[in-house]
């Protein structure tokens, strides 16, 4: 666009040509249009979720959501009954309980070890520190399906060398199945944890660690009263991660727990159809209940999931 | 649900939260003995100590037994050398399977972090800025079993009647047949992708806003007042600016993409031409018995990722000379 | 999205949940829901299994839903007699849910098998049937039911549920009015189709659309066919004895193309077969739309809600005809009851499944049907299931387990299917479909 280079040095162009003004309303209109366009293309499909989880099952299998616009029926049934029916096809309630108390340890656990080690790797001098981080790093893609058989027998079995015995088998059964929920989850999210925080911490300023360090500090101290209050933010964001993913998680809830009792929602909701798929209508409202806690949790604290991940990674 | 059974599950959680809270002072107590003897080993050793046990257990242990397990059978009893790779690489479902994977990991960041990023160039400094934003940002929340339900809305298909998917209810209103979108080869593939770039463009829109908003005014009102286009600015000044953050974006998705497995196993399992790396992994080790294929899956898997992980290395030695 | 909107949101979604929790938890009801009869809530026929308090028996299996509440009610009394506790896991993902905790060391007690050569890939793990538990399964069924419950000549496993496969739905009034007869063999069935369509009406209605399974209601098509040239030759085409694309099973599949690749006989046109929904395929014959659809007896409950599922209602089902003189055999699907524990407590739930007892309670705590000698069929809370717990009791009767089922998973849950797809889209001719699915033979 050469024609734009002459155009004159002071600030914005005085006497914008009719074609310039043309394409620049053109452009800006253009963008308009294309931003309001991909809004409502990724919301519709959420809001057609929500829509149909209010209409009556019959509805559901006879006509689009959208008809409710024109033909209006709706009614909270299929909640009531996905929330709190004794069938094996409701009684979420029990189920959104269960994930409650798996997702707490289940991110507070992984983000405090992640923290502790994301300090040692990026302040502590030591041999193999680097080669130790990428190893870490590299375990991100270890496709978490391959790690269930190993994992869940080494808890219903312990760990052996020959005839030592050097873990027991924990022998867990109904709701404390859970405890190795927590433990799985700990696991498969502390890679991705440490990462973040490691590239987090690296950025604190060296003279301020110095500094605490000629003041006497020991590590424990630095990381307690130094490091810590400084990578808040990232620590939230991690923290957010792995919520949502604990939350979210379909397939490690289902191993390690200890069947009906511990089931979390997401890992139910595939089931709730019933054995022929005939019950598929209950989804939405299911689908729903499951999302509706993350989706809030996420909008509030969008912030701090940014600014977290943000600070912690763009340099390079 | 009665109350023994809510004060089992709450009874647990908080014997478990203080039984962590003690091994953490625990571990705490230790590092500050180390500490006060001045012991970088010792203390190093204590921080990791936790990470790294779990790790070996639940993900360096899986992954050694997977690289072996691919050189073995289908029941894991009789060795069979790079057999199975050569199934990998001369069945036609399999190589259809690599075929698909490959695509989603070009076609699914790119489009997610193209979008994300012109999404957030648009909106930028727009009014109700906030509101578009969490618009295109709340799918992230939303689990990939939650997200395949609510696209079975949009692509479900009735041979006549009243259509109930949006898409082919678009399609009846401008006179056309409905389409059976995930049987159809080829054309389902770009639907599943969709799906999980519906889920990533909020992610990459939010990262790249605040990318953007770190970008100094003073730059680009110096390239406007030297007469650059919008177009020049965007390309030669905002996307410069904010590369860093754009890989890092590309390169998560890409990670996301890899382990794929939920959507493909809800919407289509993998039929009609659509199987990934990651749900065939799956398919062949729990569903078909076939341990040793689907390991040799999983070891593809890791060798995809292996560029990145140099890449990254890469970039932590080059950090490491310019940092200290 | 500001703060406010957003608690705004928040509220309006607990405003949701407390509404639903105002209405209080939900009334199961439907009218085909029976009770426990009252012989099995008498704890006396409880006695023979002892005192188990305490002791806890988990069970997987893939029924959900409905059903799974059916069921668990079936045991209920079990449960509060001898004092055990039954904890029961439906799963969708019951392969794989299976194999994983299997391997990790962490296998139910007792696993309701859907498919018997799913079952034989754990028989390392498996505990084989108690001598009381094989006493009671050879009184409870005839010796084809028994062969798919052993592995290597030991009894394993003894059946749950069953349901008759070879079945044929249709519209009882729609057949008086017209004059039509219920073929009884395979040339009858094919002039009675060629009667219909020169009256004007499409003899067939078939879908074969099921998500991710698509395809496996033509499966059900050849081995009704196979079975009928021969229990010999369906045992060797199952059994891998014979190639799949050995002549005699191309002719079969031939065969089920007179009538599934006949643009004369299919509602809406063969081309609509492989993505028309199985659940809803049959619909058309409630308006006349169409005559017939093969389809098993749990298609009963897959009728709209109003729909009068009876020999003298809307709709019925007759038996897929023989192809030779004297047959009378059926294709049959069910669980096996196959146990990863030999504990007390798993012995004696073992027992009281494979009981006539549990049978005759299951039979009346909702739609069911079951192969068990003894139970009275009349108990079944719905006709079409005791026309199939007729059928299916009738040690007279031959019967074949489904045969995808049977072959390995690369075949019977993934290429037989697509195969079936592709044939029907007339993709492949059946020579080439057979030949696909031989080379996917493991």
């Amino acid at each position: 666009m050469s024609t734009d280079m002459q155009t004159p040095v002071q600030g914005r162009p005085i006497a914008e040509s009719r074609g310039d003004r043309i394409r620049r309303v053109l452009s800006s209109r253009f963008a308009s249009i294309f931003a309001l366009v991909i809004a409502v293309l990724w919301t519709i499909p959420t809001a057609g979720l929500f829509i149909s989880s209010l209409r009556p099952e019959d509805d559901i299998r006879a006509s689009g959501w959208w008809t409710v616009f024109t033909d209006p029926s709706f009614t909270l049934d299929t909640y009531n009954y996905v929330l709190y029916s004794d069938s094996q096809g409701g009684g979420l309630i029990r189920n959104l309980v269960n994930t409650i108390v798996i997702t707490i340890p289940g991110v507070l656990v992984p983000v405090a070890f992640a923290a502790m080690a994301a300090y040692a790797l990026s302040w502590i001098d030591f041999k193999g520190r680097n080669l130790l981080y990428i190893a870490i790093f590299a375990l991100q893609v270890v496709p978490l399906q391959m790690a269930l058989i190993p994992l869940l027998s080494f808890f219903s079995q312990g760990l052996h060398i020959g005839d030592l015995a050097i873990m027991p088998a924990w022998n867990l059964s109904g709701v404390n199945t859970i405890v190795q929920v927590w433990i799985a989850h700990s696991i498969f999210g502390l890679p991705l944890a440490i990462f973040l925080l490691h590239n987090f911490m690296r950025e604190l300023p060296s003279d301020v660690m110095e500094a605490a360090r000629i003041d006497g500090a020991s590590h424990s101290q630095i990381f307690r009263k130094v490091v810590l209050p400084l990578v808040t933010p990232a620590i939230a964001s991690i923290a957010i991660f792995q919520f949502l993913w604990v939350w979210n998680d379909f397939l490690v809830g289902r191993t390690f727990g200890g069947g009906e009792a511990t089931r979390p929602l997401t890992a139910v909701l595939g089931d709730m159809a019933g054995t022929w798929g005939f019950g598929w209508t209950r989804l939405p409202a299911a689908a729903f209940i499951a999302i509706i806690v993350p989706l809030v949790v996420f909008l509030l604290l969008q912030r701090y999931f940014v600014r977290g991940l943000l600070a912690g990674s763009v340099k390079g | 649900m009665n109350i023994s059974a809510l004060a089992d599950r709450f009874g647990l959680l908080v014997i478990g939260l203080v039984a962590f809270l003690a091994i953490l002072l625990a571990l705490y107590g230790l590092a500050e003995l180390a500490s006060r003897r001045d012991r970088s080993r010792a203390v190093a050793t204590v921080f990791l100590a936790p990470a790294v046990i779990f790790l070996l257990v639940g993900l360096v242990y899986p992954a050694v037994r997977t690289l072996v397990m691919s050189l073995f059978s289908g029941d894991g009893t009789e060795f069979v050398g790079i057999d199975n790779y050569k199934w990998a690489f001369t069945n036609p479902d399999a190589l259809q399977t690599i075929a698909n994977t490959a695509a989603w990991i070009v076609i699914v960041p790119l489009l997610s972090t193209g979008i994300g990023l012109v999404y957030a160039v648009l909106i930028d400094g727009r009014r109700g800025e906030r509101t578009y934003k969490a618009l295109v940002f709340l799918p992230m929340g939303i689990s990939f079993v939650g997200a395949s339900i609510i696209w079975k809305f949009i692509y479900q298909y009735k041979a006549s009647g009243e259509q109930i998917g949006l898409a082919n209810q678009v399609r009846t209103w401008f006179g056309l047949d409905p389409i059976n979108w995930l049987n159809v080869s080829v054309l389902n593939n770009l639907l599943l992708m969709v799906v999980l770039i519906w889920i990533e463009v909020g992610f990459a829109t939010v990262v790249l806003s605040a990318a953007l908003k770190g970008v100094p005014t003073e730059i680009i009102e110096a390239a406007r007042i030297d007469g650059a286009s919008p177009s020049q600015i965007f390309w030669r000044v905002t996307v410069p600016s904010i590369r860093s953050a754009i890989i890092v974006v590309a390169v998560t998705v890409f990670i996301a993409t890899l382990k794929l497995f939920d959507i493909v196993r809800a919407m289509t399992g993998g039929h009609h031409g659509t199987d990934v790396l990651a749900h065939n992994m799956w398919d062949q080790a729990f569903r078909l018995g076939n341990d040793g294929r689907g390991a040799t899956m999983a070891v593809l898997l890791f060798a995809l990722v292996v560029p990145v992980v140099i890449y990254q290395v890469r970039n932590m030695r080059r950090q490491e000379l310019e940092g200290r | 999205m500001s703060k406010r909107r957003i608690f705004c949101l928040a509220a309006a979604a607990s405003a949701i949940a407390l509404a639903a929790a105002a209405c209080g938890a939900p009334d199961d009801e439907g009218e085909d829901r029976g009770a426990v009869p009252d012989d099995a809530t008498d704890c006396a026929n409880y006695e023979q299994y002892g005192d188990l308090e305490g002791e806890t028996v988990s069970i997987l299996g893939s029924i959900r839903d409905t059903e799974a509440d059916e069921m668990v009610e079936a045991w209920s009394y079990f449960e509060s007699c001898t004092g055990a506790t039954i904890d029961y896991e439906g799963s969708g993902e019951f392969e794989s849910d299976m194999k994983v905790r299997v391997d990790g060391g962490n296998a139910p007690d007792i696993a309701l098998f859907p498919q018997p050569g799913l079952m034989a890939n754990f028989a390392a793990d498996l505990k084989p049937a108690s001598d009381e538990v094989s006493k009671l399964a050879t009184e409870g069924w005839t010796e084809d039911w028994l062969n798919y419950g052993t592995i290597d000549g030991t009894l394993y496993a003894a059946p749950n549920s069953s349901n008759a496969k070879s079945f044929i739905w249709y519209s009882p009034s729609f057949f008086s009015d017209n004059g039509y007869e219920v073929p009884t063999t395979w040339d009858e069935l094919i002039e009675l189709s060629d009667t219909i369509a020169a009256d004007g009406v499409m003899p067939w209605c078939v879908g074969f659309e099921s998500g991710g399974a698509t395809g496996w209601p033509g499966t059900d098509w050849i081995e009704d066919i196979v079975l009928r040239e021969g229990t010999d030759l369906y045992d060797q085409w199952v059994n891998h004895e014979i190639p799949f694309n050995d002549p005699q099973i191309v002719a079969a599949i031939d065969k089920a193309g007179t009538i599934l690749t006949n643009e004369e006989y299919i509602y809406n046109g063969t081309d609509t077969i492989s993505s028309t929904a199985f659940q809803e395929a049959a619909y058309p014959i409630l308006d006349g739309g169409c005559a017939m659809h093969r389809q098993a007896s749990f298609y009963g409950a897959m009728w709209p809600a109003d729909t009068n599922v009876a020999e003298d209602g809307d709709v019925f089902a007759f038996r897929f005809p023989e192809s030779n003189e004297g047959d009378n055999t059926m294709l049959v699907g069910g669980e096996f009851v196959a146990a990863f524990d030999d504990s007390e407590s798993t012995e004696m739930v073992r027992q009281f499944l494979a009981s006539e007892l549990y049978h005759n309670a299951r039979l009346q705590t909702g739609p069911w049907s079951t192969a068990r000698q003894g139970v009275d069929p009349a108990n079944a809370t719905t006709p079409i299931n005791q026309f199939a717990t007729e059928i299916l009791t009738d040690p007279a009767v031959t019967v074949r387990f489904d045969g995808s089922d049977l072959m390995p998973g690369e075949v019977g849950a993934s290429s037989f299917w697509t195969g079936m797809v592709q044939w029907v889209d007339g993709d492949k001719t059946s020579q080439q479909m057979a030949d696909d699915i031989e080379a996917s033979w493991p």
